[in-house]
Formats: C-alpha cells, sequence, structure tokens
C-alpha cells in the first residue's frame, strides 16, 4: 500500500484531532499514545492497518508505534466488544470478594477473561486498581465506575448495556 | 478557623454537588494566592516559604517539594524551556485519593499547579492523568476551560507577564507510569520504561528539558500555604509533619472512605471513628499502610501515628497514607499472591530480578496456596526477595516496592505460610465459605 | 587516572570511565549482558554487580551494577563478596527461568554469551519449576534467523539497531515477561548491518540464518585474520571454513576501522566462494566456448605460447597487491594494465593527489566518528561504502555526549544522553543526485546532477553569501557549518563516476584549509584494492589495452570481468578474436573468451595485501587451501613464466612478498610477520581452536589413513591447533579471538589494551603513502553548462549495497537480498513517460528491463540506472529511448516496511 492509501485509512475527525495533539508537542512522534488513544476512541481497536496508518501520519515506523502500542493496558490491538466490561482484580477488591464476583460475571456473560461475548455485546477484561477502592469490588464498563457491586445486581447492570 | 481552614484540600467540597465550579471556589478565596504569588512575590519567595512549610511529597516517597522545586530554579534559558507535570496517574493498588481531588476540586490542582509553575518557571505543564478516570477527566477539562476563560490560564495569566499553559496528557494504562521517569518517557509518547537516574528530572526531564514531578495532593496543598503562611500549615500538623493528609480505607470496615485530618493522626483513630470500625464478625490482622507496596503493619503498630518518620521506623512507609485493611477471613499467602499478581504484571520488562523475579514469586506462592508447597519453598522465597527487593538491585523501585509487602508478610504471618506447606491446603479456604 | 581497589589489589584506571569497563580493561572476569563496549550502559540486565565500599573500615559494602557506576579514585570494590557473587548467579538462574535447554541445537552453542555467563557465575540446578514461554518466530529475511524462545530480554538488538545504525523495522514490543524483539510483521530486516545483530545478540535470538544451512560450531571453523573484498574500506574480518568449504564470515575487532561491526555485504557476500560457477580447473579452449580441462600442464604450455613481448597484462583492482605485482613482472610495466577503465584511472590518481598532501588528512573511520561537522559530495556511502555510512551516524551524535558532558550525564550512560540530546545532531550535509538511507540523520539535502552538485560545492568554497537560490542557501548552511566545526569531515567518491566531483571537494578543502580550518577529505574508491593497484602502476590505459588486443595483441586478464568496466558493445568487439588468457575465481563474460583459463583462488585461499582508501595496507592471510587445481594467480603466472624459461623468481609466498616490497613498497613487510615469526619464539599461530574436532579423523570417510598436518610456507599461520594464539602477539596473526572462559565474540576484550581500545600488539595496516608535503591544486570551476534540454534525461550510476558488488553479487544470501535491477525517476519524468511505479521499462541499450521507481529527492530531468549497466548507455537518454515493457515481472519483493523517511 501506497503511503496516502495508508493515511487514508484515518478519518478527517481522527487525522484533525491527532494533528491538533501534534500541534501542543514538540515533534510527531510524541503524538504517539494520544494518537492511538484517539483512533480507537473511534474504532474501539487499533488494527493492523490503523496503526500502519497513525505510523504513516506520525512519520514513524509500523514497528516502533507497536513496541508503544503493545505496551500499554488500555491500547487494544485485538477488537473488543461493543461494550468493554472491567473488573479490578487488585488487592482492596480481592478482599471483598472480586474473585467471586469474576466468576459470577463469567458465569453470567458465558465468557472468560479476555473474551468477548458471541453477539459482540461485551469483552471482559481484568484491570488493575480503579482507585475506587472504597467502593470495592468494583468494574467499570466503557466510561462508567460501578461499585461497591452485589452479585445480585449484575442483571441489572449488564441490562443497561447494549 | 473555618472547615476551609482545617481541610484546605476537601473542606469545601460537597460531593452531591459534583466538582467545585469556579465561582464556588473562588468565592471561598480560591486563585487569590495566585493572583498575590504571581503580582507580589518572586519564583524564589514561593520557593522558600513552601519550603519553610516542611510539604512533602504525597507521591510516597515524602520527598520535600519545596527543596525539589528550587533543583529546577535557576533562569529559565529560554521561555516555556522548563516542564510542570502533575503525577495523576494514582495506579497504586489501594489507593483513590488523587481521583477524589480531581473529581471534586480540579481548580485547586489548577492553583497548586499555577503556583508551582510559576515558581519554577516553567510555562508549560501537564497533568499526567489516569486513562480510566473519564469522570475527574470531564471535570478538570471543564475547570482548565474556566480558568482559561478568567485568563488564569494562557498568556500573560493575573494579568502579569506570566504565562502557563496546561494540558492533560491521558495515559495509557500503566503502573509504572507513575515512575516518575516512566512517566516522562510516557509523555513524549514512548514506552514507559524508567530512566536512570541521575539525570534526575530536576536536570533532565522531559523532552530533556528540566521538569519537575509532583503528586496530585502535593500541589494541592500549596495554594493554602500560600495563603495562610508556612506556621499556619506547620500547626495543622499533630507530629513533625506537616499539614493535613487524606487519609483513605479500604476493606472490611463499616465506612470506608477517605478524610482530610491533620497529619499525624492516630491509625486506629482513623479505623475506628473515621471508618466506623471492623465490621461484625471481622477482626484486624493486618495493615498496609500507604498502598500495596508498603510493608504490613500489625497489632502492635496500630496505635500510632500516621506518619512519614513514625512509620517508617515501624519498618513501613507511609506511602500514599491509604490503608488497605487485611482481616482474619484473609489469608495472607493468597493475598501475597494477589499483590504479586499485580506486581509481576505492571513490571515493565526492563530489568531481570523484576522481570523474571516476580513472576517466580508469584508461581511460587499460587503453589502453597493451593497446596502444593514444597520444603525449600520459603527459602526460595526470602531469596528472591532478598535478591528483588533490595533497593538498587532493580533498576527502578517498581521491585523494591513489590517486595515489601511480601517481605513482611514472611515476617508477620510466617506460619501461615509454613501452615500451608505442611498441610498441603489453605486453612481460610473452608472459613471463607460462610462469609 | 585514579586507583581503582578491586578486591583489595589497587589497579590504575580512567576516572570517570563505567566500572565494568575498567574492571574488563584490567582482564578481569565480570558478567554482562545488556552493556556493550560501542553501545554504552543502560542498567537493564543486573548482572555485571559488584560490592562497592565506602572506604577501607566499610566492610559491608553496598551492591551495585558497575556498568552504571563511574570509576572515583581511591574507589574501592569487590567481584568475589559473597552477596556479589550470589546475586550474580541469581540474575542467571531469573534468566534461565525460560530460557530454552537447546544449546545442542542452538547455533550459537560453544560461542554463545549466555553460555559462559551461566558457567562463569556457577548456576548449575533448576530450581524453577514453571513452564518456559514460548514464541512464534519471524522470517526476517535471507540473512537472520529468529528464535525468540532464547532471548534474554538484554535490549542489545533493538539499541545497536534502531539507536546504533538508525533501523526503524525492528521494535521492543509488549512488556513485562513478554518483551518480543521482531518486525512490525515477518519480513526482511531492511537495515544493511542487520547481520551484526548475530554478534550484538549474547545468545542465539538472531543467527546468521546462510551459517545455519551448513553449521558448524565455532571451535571446529578454521580461521584465519583477513581482509574484507567487498569495498574499499578495507573491513576485518574472520571467514571461516570447514570441509574445503567456506562458511562464514564475522568481525575482526580493529578500533581504526570496523570497531565491532560488519555492514551485511561484508557478512553475507563471501558465499561466492562456493558458487557453482566457480572455476576448478585449468582449461582450453578448444571449440565455440568448450573448455577441455584436466590438463594444466598443457594448459600452461598453451598460455606460454600465447605470451610474448607485447603480451597485455590486465591487473584488477579486486585482486591483491601481490598478484598484480606478479603480472606486472611478467609482461612488464610498459605492458600492464591495472584493469580499471580511463575514467576511473583519473578518479583513483585523483584520490593519490589527496592521499599524497599533507594539506587534507585522510581520516580513519575512528576519526570519521569524531567528525562535528560533515559535507557529503556526491557519493552515496551506503550503498559504496557501508561502514562508512554507519560511522558517519555515530559522527552526528557528538553533540548529544557534549550536552550530557555538561548536564553531568556520563557519556557512557546511553539512554541518559539519548533522551537529554532528544533530536539534536551534529551537521551533516548530503548532496547527491537522489535520496540515501542516511537522508533521516542530514541537516539539509541537495538534489541535482554531476554539475548541480559541482556548483554547489564551488559555492560553499566560494563562501557566496548571496542566499537568493536554494542551491545558495543549502551552500551557505553547509559552508557555515564547516567553517565553525573544530573537525570537519568532506566525503566524496567515485560512485558518480566523475573525476570533477573529486577536484571539486578537494579544491574545497584546499580552500577552506588556506582559512585556517582543518578539515579532512575522505574519498571513497570503487574497490578493496583500487589503491593498490593504482599505486602499483601500469602504463597501460584500458583503452589502449584493448585498442591492442583487437590489432592482435595477445592478454593476460587476472581477476577481472572487463564486462563490469566497459560497454559490452566495445567488449565484445575488442575481444572478438583475441589470444586470451584469463585467470580468475569465477565463470564470467570474459572468460568466454578465453584461449586458456585458469582457476585462481579468492581471498580466503591465499595470502595477500589489499590497499584500502587511506592506503592502508593489510595483510589477508589463507584461511584454507583451495580445492583440486585451484592456485593463487601468483603461482600460475610463474609457472607460466618458467615454462617460457624466464622464472618470476619466486616460489612461495614469501618469495613474491620480499620481490614485490622489494621493488615497490619496503613497508609491505612490515604489514604483518613473515612465515618465520614465532609466539614466544617457537610456536606458530594456529588456524584451529584448540578444541577443533576431527582433525585427524576428518576425512576418515574418504582415506582412513591420517593425512598429514600441511606445513604453511607462506605464513606464520599452523592448518592445526598446534600452537598459540595468546592475544599478546602481532595483531595482524590474531586467527580468532578466544580466551578461557570466553568463547564468544566478547572475548575481544582479553585483546585489547582496554576495552574498545588498540589491540595489545598494535593495530594491523600500515599507510603506504606518506604525505609529501605536495600543495593540492586549487582550481577554478570549468564553465559548466547546467542546462537540461526537455527531451533527453541524464544518467547517473544509482549504487545499492546488495547488487552492486562484483563478487557479492555471485553470494546467494546477497542474491536472495538484492532488488530487483531498476531505473530511478522523478515524479514528473515517470508520469510524463505514463510508467507506473513498480512497472518494467525497456531502456534502449539494455537486454533486460528494469523496474520503474519513484525516488523522493531525485530532480526531473535525471535518471538513475543500476551501476554496473552504466556504461551500457550513454550520458544522456531521449525520453523516446525508454518504453513500457508490459511483460515485466519483479523479481519477488522481500517485503517492504513502513519507514520514516526515505
Ligand atoms: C512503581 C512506582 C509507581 C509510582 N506511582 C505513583 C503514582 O501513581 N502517583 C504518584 O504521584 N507517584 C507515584 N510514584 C512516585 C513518583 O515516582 C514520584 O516520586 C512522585 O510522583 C513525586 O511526587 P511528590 O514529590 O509530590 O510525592 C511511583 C513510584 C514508583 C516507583
Ligand atoms: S524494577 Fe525494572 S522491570 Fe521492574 S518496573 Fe522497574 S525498571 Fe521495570
Ligand atoms: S551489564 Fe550492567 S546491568 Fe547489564
Amino acid at each position: 500500500m501506497t503511503e496516502e492509501l495508508l493515511v487514508a485509512n484515518l478519518s478527517d475527525e481522527e487525522i484533525a484531532e491527532i494533528e491538533s495533539e501534534i500541534s501542543h508537542l514538540p515533534d510527531r512522534e510524541s503524538a504517539a499514545i494520544d494518537a492511538l488513544m484517539i483512533v480507537q476512541r473511534h474504532r474501539g481497536w487499533i488494527s493492523d492497518e490503523s496503526l500502519q496508518a497513525i505510523a504513516r501520519l506520525l512519520d514513524m515506523s509500523a514497528a516502533k508505534l507497536d513496541g508503544i502500542a503493545t505496551f500499554y493496558n488500555l491500547i487494544f490491538r485485538r477488537p473488543v466488544g461493543r461494550n468493554v466490561v472491567m473488573i479490578c482484580d487488585s488487592v482492596s477488591c480481592y478482599i471483598m470478594k472480586a474473585e467471586s464476583l469474576i466468576e459470577k460475571v463469567q458465569e453470567k456473560l458465558g465468557i472468560q477473561m479476555g473474551e468477548t461475548t458471541e453477539d459482540d455485546r461485551f469483552t471482559l477484561l481484568p484491570i488493575v486498581c480503579l482507585g475506587a477502592c472504597d467502593r470495592a469490588p468494583t468494574m467499570q464498563i466503557n466510561e462508567e465506575l460501578i461499585g461497591p457491586i452485589e452479585p445480585d445486581q449484575l442483571d441489572e447492570i449488564f441490562a443497561r448495556f447494549t | 478557623m473555618s472547615l476551609q481552614d482545617k481541610q484546605p484540600m476537601v473542606g469545601l467540597v460537597d460531593e452531591q454537588a459534583g466538582p467545585l465550579s469556579i465561582s464556588e471556589y473562588e468565592r471561598h478565596g480560591g486563585y487569590t494566592a495566585a493572583l498575590q504569588a504571581l503580582s507580589q512575590k518572586t519564583p524564589i519567595e514561593v520557593i522558600e516559604l513552601v519550603k519553610e512549610a516542611g510539604l512533602r511529597g504525597r507521591g510516597g516517597a515524602g520527598f520535600p517539594t519545596g527543596l525539589k522545586w528550587s533543583f529546577a530554579q535557576g533562569e529559565p534559558a529560554t521561555p516555556g524551556y522548563k516542564y510542570m507535570v502533575c503525577n495523576g496517574d494514582e495506579m497504586e493498588p489501594g489507593t483513590f485519593k488523587d481521583r477524589y481531588l480531581i473529581e471534586f476540586n480540579p481548580h485547586l490542582l489548577i492553583e497548586g499547579m499555577i503556583l508551582g509553575s510559576f515558581a519554577i518557571q516553567a510555562e508549560k505543564a501537564y497533568v499526567f492523568l489516569r486513562g480510566e478516570y473519564f469522570d475527574a477527566y470531564s471535570a478538570l477539562d471543564e475547570a482548565i476551560k474556566e480558568a482559561k476563560a478568567k485568563n488564569y490560564l494562557g498568556k500573560g495569566i493575573f494579568g502579569t507577564d506570566v504565562n502557563l499553559d496546561l494540558r492533560i496528557h491521558s495515559s495509557g494504562g500503566r503502573y509504572i507510569c507513575g515512575e516518575e521517569t516512566a512517566l516522562l518517557n510516557a509523555l513524549e509518547g514512548k514506552r514507559a520504561q524508567p530512566r536512570s537516574k541521575p539525570p534526575f528530572p530536576p536536570a533532565s526531564g522531559a523532552w530533556g528539558r528540566p521538569t519537575i514531578v509532583n503528586n496530585v495532593e502535593t500541589f494541592c496543598n500549596v495554594p493554602g500555604i500560600l495563603r495562610n503562611g508556612a506556621q499556619w500549615y506547620k500547626d495543622l500538623g499533630l507530629t513533625e509533619d506537616a499539614g493535613t493528609k487524606l487519609y483513605g480505607i479500604s476493606g472490611r470496615v463499616n465506612k470506608p472512605g477517605l478524610w482530610e485530618l491533620p497529619m499525624g493522626t492516630p491509625i486506629r483513630e482513623i479505623v475506628d471513628e473515621h471508618a466506623g470500625g471492623m465490621q461484625n464478625g471481622f477482626k484486624l490482622r493486618g495493615i498496609l499502610p500507604g498502598g500495596a507496596s508498603t510493608d504490613f503493619l500489625v497489632e502492635e503498630h496500630f496505635d500510632l501515628p500516621m506518619d512519614y518518620a513514625t512509620i517508617q521506623n515501624a519498618g513501613s512507609r507511609m506511602g500514599t497514607g491509604t490503608m488497605i485493611l487485611m482481616d482474619d477471613s484473609i489469608c495472607p499467602v493468597d493475598l501475597s499472591r494477589n499483590l504479586q499478581h499485580f506486581f509481576a504484571q505492571e513490571s515493565c520488562g526492563f530489568c531481570t530480578p523484576c522481570r523474571e523475579g516476580l513472576p517466580w514469586v508469584e508461581q511460587l506462592l499460587a503453589k502453597i496456596e493451593n497446596g502444593e508447597g514444597e520444603e525449600g519453598d520459603l527459602e526460595l522465597l526470602d531469596q528472591n526477595a532478598l535478591y528483588i527487593g533490595a533497593p538498587g538491585n532493580t533498576f527502578c523501585l517498581h521491585a523494591t516496592g513489590a517486595i515489601e509487602p511480601l517481605q513482611s508478610a514472611l515476617k508477620y504471618f510466617r506460619e501461615d505460610f509454613e501452615y500451608h506447606i505442611k498441610n498441603k491446603t489453605c486453612p481460610y479456604k473452608k472459613k471463607q465459605v460462610n462469609h | 587516572m585514579a586507583k581503582l581497589f578491586i578486591d583489595g589489589v589497587a589497579h590504575e584506571v580512567n576516572e570517570g570511565e563505567n566500572l565494568l569497563h575498567s574492571v574488563l580493561s584490567q582482564q578481569l572476569d565480570l558478567p554482562y549482558f545488556c552493556w556493550h563496549p560501542s553501545l554504552g550502559s543502560i542498567g537493564a540486565c543486573r548482572q555485571c554487580a559488584v560490592i562497592s565500599y565506602a572506604n577501607e573500615e566499610d566492610t559491608r559494602g553496598r551492591l551495585m551494577m558497575a556498568c552504571m557506576t563511574s570509576v572515583t579514585d581511591g574507589m574501592r570494590i569487590s567481584l568475589k563478596a559473597p552477596l556479589a557473587e550470589n546475586f550474580r548467579t541469581t540474575v542467571i538462574e531469573w534468566l534461565m527461568e525460560n530460557h530454552p535447554h537447546d544449546c545442542p541445537v542452538c547455533e550459537e552453542g560453544g560461542e554463545c554469551h549466555l553460555q559462559d555467563m551461566t558457567v562463569m557465575t556457577g548456576h548449575s540446578f533448576r530450581r524453577y519449576q514453571g513452564p518456559k514461554r514460548t514464541w512464534q518466530n519471524q522470517d526476517l529475511g535471507p540473512f537472520i534467523g529468529h528464535e525468540m524462545n532464547r532471548c534474554i530480554t538484554c535490549y542489545r538488538c533493538v539499541r545497536f539497531y534502531d539507536d546504533y545504525a538508525g533501523g526503524t523495522d525492528l521494535a521492543a514490543l509488549g512488556s513485562r515477561d513478554r518483551m518480543f524483539f521482531g518486525r512490525f510483521e515477518d519480513g526482511t530486516l531492511e537495515s544493511e548491518f542487520a547481520g551484526n545483530l548475530v554478534e550484538v545478540c549474547p545468545t542465539g535470538v538472531f543467527t546468521d540464518k546462510p551459517f545455519a544451512q551448513s553449521y558448524t560450531r565455532k571451535w571446529d571453523l578454521q580461521t584465519a585474520p583477513s581482509v574484507c573484498t567487498h569495498c574499499s574500506v578495507g573491513c576485518n574480518v574472520f571467514p571461516a571454513e570447514r570441509y574445503g568449504e567456506f562458511r562464514r564470515i564475522t568481525n575482526r575487532y580493529h578500533v581504526e576501522i570496523n570497531g565491532y561491526f560488519l555492514c551485511d555485504r561484508g557478512r553475507f557476500g563471501t558465499h561466492f566462494v562456493n558458487h557453482v560457477k566457480r572455476i576448478k580447473h585449468a582449461g582450453i579452449k578448444e571449440s565455440d566456448n568448450i573448455f577441455e580441462f584436466g590438463d594444466p600442464d598443457r594448459a600452461i604450455e598453451q598460455a606460454a605460447s600465447l605470451v610474448d613481448d607485447h603480451t597485455i597484462g590486465i591487473g584488477s583492482p579486486r585482486a591483491s597487491f601481490e598478484n598484480n605485482f606478479a603480472l606486472r613482472e611478467l609482461v612488464g610495466k610498459e605492458n600492464f594494465c591495472i584493469g580499471v577503465n580511463d575514467q576511473e584511472l583519473e578518479i583513483l590518481n585523483a584520490i593519490i593527489k589527496v592521499l599524497q598532501s599533507d594539506e587534507i588528512h585522510t581520516p580513519t573511520l575512528q576519526e570519521v566518528e569524531q567528525a562535528d561537522a560533515i559535507f557529503i559530495v556526491g557519493e552515496d556511502i551506503s550503498n559504496t561504502a557501508a561502514r562508512t555510512a554507519l560511522s558517519v551516524r555515530q559522527a552526528t551524535r557528538l553533540v548529544s555526549l557534549e550536552l550530557a558532558k555538561n548536564a553531568a550525564i556520563p557519556t557512557w550512560q546511553d539512554a541518559g544522553v539519548r533522551d537529554h540530546a532528544q533530536h539534536e545532531r551534529n551537521p551533516l550535509f548530503i548532496a547527491t543526485p537522489a535520496a540515501t538511507r542516511l537522508d533521516d540523520i542530514a541537516k539539509d539535502t541537495f538534489s541535482g546532477s554531476v554539475n548541480d552538485i559541482l556548483d554547489v560545492v564551488y559555492t560553499v568554497s566560494d563562501h557566496i553569501t548571496d542566499e537568493t537560490t536554494d542551491e545558495q542557501q543549502f551552500a551557505h548552511q553547509v559552508a557555515q557549518a564547516l567553517c565553525n566545526a573544530k573537525r570537519p569531515l568532506v566525503i566524496t567518491g567515485s560512485g558518480l563516476a566523475s573525476v570533477d566531483l573529486i577536484h571539486a571537494a578537494t579544491h574545497l578543502c584546499a580552500k577552506l584549509n588556506d582559512t585556517g580550518v582543518k578539515i579532512s577529505l575522505l574519498v571513497v574508491p570503487p574497490e578493496v584494492n583500487s589503491i593498490g593497484v593504482a599505486l602499483l602502476g601500469g602504463d597501460v590505459s584500458l583503452s589502449s589495452a584493448l585498442t591492442r588486443i583487437t590489432a592482435g595483441s595477445s592478454a593476460i586478464v587476472m581477476e577481472n570481468d572487463l564486462y563490469q568496466r566497459e560497454s559490452k558493445a566495445t567488449l565484445d568487439k575488442a575481444l572478438e578474436s583475441s589470444k586470451l588468457v584469463v585467470l580468475d575465481h569465477l565463470e564470467h563474460s570474459t572468460v568466454e573468451h578465453a584461449t586458456v583459463v585458469f582457476p585462481a583462488t579468492t581471498i580466503v585461499e591465499q595470502s595477500g595485501t589489499m590497499v584500502n582508501y587511506e592506503s592502508r595496507a593489510q595483510r589477508s592471510f589463507q584461511v584454507f587451501e583451495a580445492k583440486s587445481e585451484i592456485q593463487p594467480a601468483w603461482k600460475w603466472l610463474n609457472e607460466i613464466a618458467t615454462k617460457l624459461a624466464k622464472p618470476l623468481g619466486w616460489n612461495t609466498y614469501e618469495e613474491l612478498l620480499d620481490r614485490c616490497a622489494e621493488s615497490t613498497y619496503a613497508e609491505l613487510l612490515e604489514v604483518a610477520p613473515s612465515a618465520d615469526y614465532r609466539i614466544r619464539g617457537a610456536l606458530r599461530v594456529p588456524r584451529q581452536t584448540h578444541r577443533y574436532s576431527g582433525r585427524t579423523a576428518m576425512h576418515a570417510d574418504v582415506n582412513i589413513h591420517e593425512p598429514k598436518t600441511k606445513v604453511d610456507p607462506d605464513t606464520p599461520l599452523s592448518y592445526s591447533m598446534e600452537g598459540l594464539n595468546p592475544g599478546t602477539q602481532n595483531g595482524a596473526t590474531i586467527p580468532y579471538t578466544w580466551s578461557p572462559g570466553w568463547n564468544s565474540n566478547q572475548s575481544v576484550f582479553k585483546f585489547q589494551q582496554e576495552v574498545g581500545g588498540k589491540l595489545v600488539s598494535g593495530d594491523p595496516g600500515l599507510r603506504l603513502i606518506t604525505p609529501n608535503g605536495m600543495k593540492l591544486p586549487r582550481e577554478s570551476k570549468n564553465a559548466l553548462s547546467n542546462d537540461r534540454n526537455d527531451n533527453t534525461l541524464e544518467v547517473i550510476p544509482i549504487h545499492q549495497v546488495f547488487g552492486s558488488g562484483e563478487l557479492s553479487n555471485y553470494s546467494w544470501p546477497i542474491q536472495a537480498r538484492s532488488p530487483t535491477p531498476c531505473v530511478l525517476f522523478n515524479q514528473a519524468d515517470a508520469e510524463k513517460l505514463r510508467l507506473a511505479v513498480g512497472s518494467g521499462a525497456k531502456v534502449a541499450g539494455l537486454t533486460e528491463s528494469l523496474e520503474v521507481k519513484v525516488d523522493t529527492r531525485i530532480p526531473a530531468g535525471l535518471i538513475g540506472v543500476p551501476a554496473n549497466l552504466f556504461r551500457e548507455m550513454g550520458s544522456t537518454l531521449g525520453f523516446d529511448q525508454i518504453d513500457h515493457d508490459p511483460d515485466f515481472v519483479a523479481k519477488s519483493k522481500t517485503s517492504e516496511n513502513l519507514i520514516a523517511k526515505g
């Protein structure tokens, strides 16, 4: 693929947002994480094609950008469902029985950690301490923090995310 | 004394009402400290005042803030040459104070950062914010807009010739981003591997320029100091250490939460009075006083005041001041496994002891917990803890922090470990079923 | 200097150096992985721990990483303290958790730094019980094998490949204990320095893929000190042999030239030695291209019958000095041609003038790395002298070391230096017709024809401050940078086949020199021994040689395919009914015209001297005996002469060398010791390691009688493991590096005076030219016409590191890596011609079509063609001489990665 085609993989809106970040930085590469997060916000995840397009836009190699993308927990290099459920498995939630919550959720959604439901509705991921230990056990669905959670609330919670 | 003077950080917060607006904030004297300092004080005077007040960093290490700032003082080579960075990464398990401050009092942070930036003469500042903190992001983003509209941020702020461009960087998510040099790499858009020190950030930080990194709570202490003076601030503390502290408690207490209390408030008081004591049927067994990377405190320490020196003398660290309570239903071996799982997973992968040692430790703990422990396993744990944990053995303090709770667990709860190995079972598994 | 106490013993070391460097420089053993003498310290592996004591009273001390600690005067450390030793063993234990137990089938086995360090620390018992992590490997192309399971995450690969060599397609991926070092996707590693990964990786992750196809353990390889034959830089190498076959090349450390690194043409270009087209027997042409083989005596007789007083001898810039000398002796100087075309001869003479003048210094590569402003004139060094480009890359980092010093960051603290300096670089300016692989670090580039570049160079030398045109702005910047630098450098070369460029560069340097600027000039000649053969000299130019051949003179052509030097049409005509004796390695177009042909040894099968771009004469020692009738050209020539009853007066290489030195340069004898040199008065230098297996039995499948060990009459080296390689002997005779406990190439520090410094007994090679005070000409520019005709394209030769080397093109790994021969156009010209990128172009005068490429820099009006086809074309091509070829199929691509620039 030529450079133009690669960059054409990004929408004008994405490019504009990325360029705006770049304008505040000393060089284009410094916007790498911002750019990945921007594109992910638009598409849910970073495909190989997106990654190559971003790399070209930032004037850096795909390998180097992938090195950055694969370092961070919140950058998804595999497709995710419409809703991303992240359940905290760190110490305070653990004390408040996060493990049995995780089991319940897996049962409810019929998937294991790291998997996506067949209808693409939910992806289930573990997450480290969400900084809401006073509300343990907690989870975050998309941008919403939920906690403390009693297992019998799960149906009601999931119903809100289609 | 008004509530705000006793609790300068959260005194004005009404959680139901959401983030404190700029008008509310200003109605109670917000931004007067910045206005005054920028128009009447020199940067050096600000630094001296912060030094005199005895403010210590709230990010975990407790480094004197004024002193740190003075390292980056000097003449700025060119405008915009230095950077002021707020560490809002907050991923230390058990810690939830910075989120609270940003979500509910974002202007306090902004004012603190204006003062800090002025003190070191930085014209560009960043808040490095945890990527999962969406509500905090909105609150802060809104507050920055409000402050810009009033010309408290931007060019010629407060009608002076001072400039400050404040931006938020949302993290891609890694615990190591909280380590200040790793944070700088992340800010530069790179892999967040820690940098070696020297050079320290005040000499060469973000994009190779002098940079100061401070914790959210640290900045939030600064406006009060400027407004009320160093003596007021010192007097707030009950012990040697000055000011107030956001103390937090999570675990099996009746009212888990966060309180701004005088520095040096005794642990027992925080647990029993503020957190409402242990839930019925649970007994407090151990405390990680300042997040997951601090050593356990046990019964004998529960009456100690929470301040830097006292907790250090007790063999632990004040850390973030947000305590994790381990009750008697929790298996110390399994809890250690949970902690080490976190640290192994969040290792950046740069240096050998942390990258390869922590997963081994996690594996040993899982093995013991699952009743498959063997003779010699404890010695292996001891040895790993010894060689991974000593500061300097690893490249950064991530691994050192990882070993602190393990080492102290091996010390205080050793019979638990031995029991598992000897009886090839976890005695807590049964107990847990009851709850 | 500082006093450093190591386990109670005082040592004199350099203050401020890192402690690991100092300890190793004292020849003491201290394990390490992530540190590398050329890459500096990052402190990742934590292997080099020592105990440091605060003072004499301190008995406990503190554990610290030697590589991250500055040496201070009076410092006290211990390598042996139990805490340090136990910690180091534990580090290995951690690394071995996941390292596979595949040493028996691993290509690194026996020269593995990880093996060495494991043994050194004493870790021998597995306590970790978890499963080992596994990875899927990548196909990294024809040169490099990939086995990620063996990775110990030392980060050396990316630090060399990206940080040092400027590559962009290899990266550290993932994190925690899931670190992967590889590409974004499968595909050939792009950098022409990728081969160094084989030596940089301390274990078997990156391995020599061609070598793996006919693998032999290091200890079973026979090696000798040699010189790379693939360009004029003269990197030092260790070629290796087993069972009469060439196996691989590894780096032979030379502080002033290649240091620790080679380019991939050098590393993978020598497999031509085993090529099926090797000439193995002497032959006589019977009829139409059918040679009769099997009777060397008759061939000699036949050759002798062709030789008379008028026989022309055509030597070669890729043949050794001695072989050229031998031919010159046979035919006489008046009949000797050095084997380059007239244009090139002019260029070589111009280069020799530069080398002779003491106004301008010709730098070593070590000195290139110290140049603080560089101007490259016309030469695409990444393709013509690749190792030089790697040095230029380092030079542009000097400013970062300055900045680091000012910020109190030790210069060896690699990551700190880079983070601090960010993108700051020393000025590098490049004026070439098309894009180069150094453009990414250039401050500015200028693109133009040879005449345009000449214009720029003269503008720089005239210091014109007028900045109205782009060209003037560029020239102004260059002039400023060169004048403000402490050690400015100009690099040019023969790549564009223009002597004017060399004159212009010389003029520029001379003028700057007049204004007190101490400038260096590096001129890249075309081939390994171009300077040598030019110094030897002959009275006959190639054009007059061909005229005389056409007129009926017989000729001896030695190690030279004339078709590489003149157009096919010219040669077909000149050689049509010639009486030609050809001595060479491989069947090529010239051989087809031979009346008699002799199989000549290659560089690895003979000893000889090569003279590099600095006029440094370096001895390359024979690695092994060639098979069948193949023997050195000088032997064949002497046999022909003997047949003519005019023996040349030598029977051994030693005798040849003596004669050669006597009538040319006496220094040739000092370049390396003679055959009677003995270590400790009695011992030869062994070509085989002391663990070499099967020396007496390896041919038992052919003949069970133990063969007698070959005695080498020509050199101080032995064809056996007998002898001594202590590292203290003359630097030119080190056949391999090995030291007890150090089986890998890391052992080289045991052969150095100091880590990264000179060899213990001196760096091999001597410059043949001593500047003789000659003044350089200050010639002003000839009136040039820069006018371009709208209907024609000016033809520019384009060099490829893989694809433009005569011998390396016969090396199968290089063939696999070479791009399809292509033409470069400016976008507008390609559009005008309606040629799409990737399609085929028929070019008048060429039999094969070329792939169309658009270059980002080449200006309209120029067309780049493969350098080896350059001579098939006139200096210009009409647009009507280029056509679309609908049937064109490009060679299957080695996958193209997305790189940042250029
Ligand atoms: C592994 C690791 C994680 C850290 N995470 C945080 C963090 O999330 N937030 C923070 O403020 N400091 C964190 N720190 C401490 C910072 O490196 C730094 O000391 C602090 O931001 C300085 O601010 P202060 O002087 O205001 O305390 C961390 C340190 C380490 C070693
Ligand atoms: S201790 Fe080493 S591997 Fe662990 S986080 Fe720090 S630098 Fe990374
Ligand atoms: S060599 Fe010193 S830490 Fe790797």
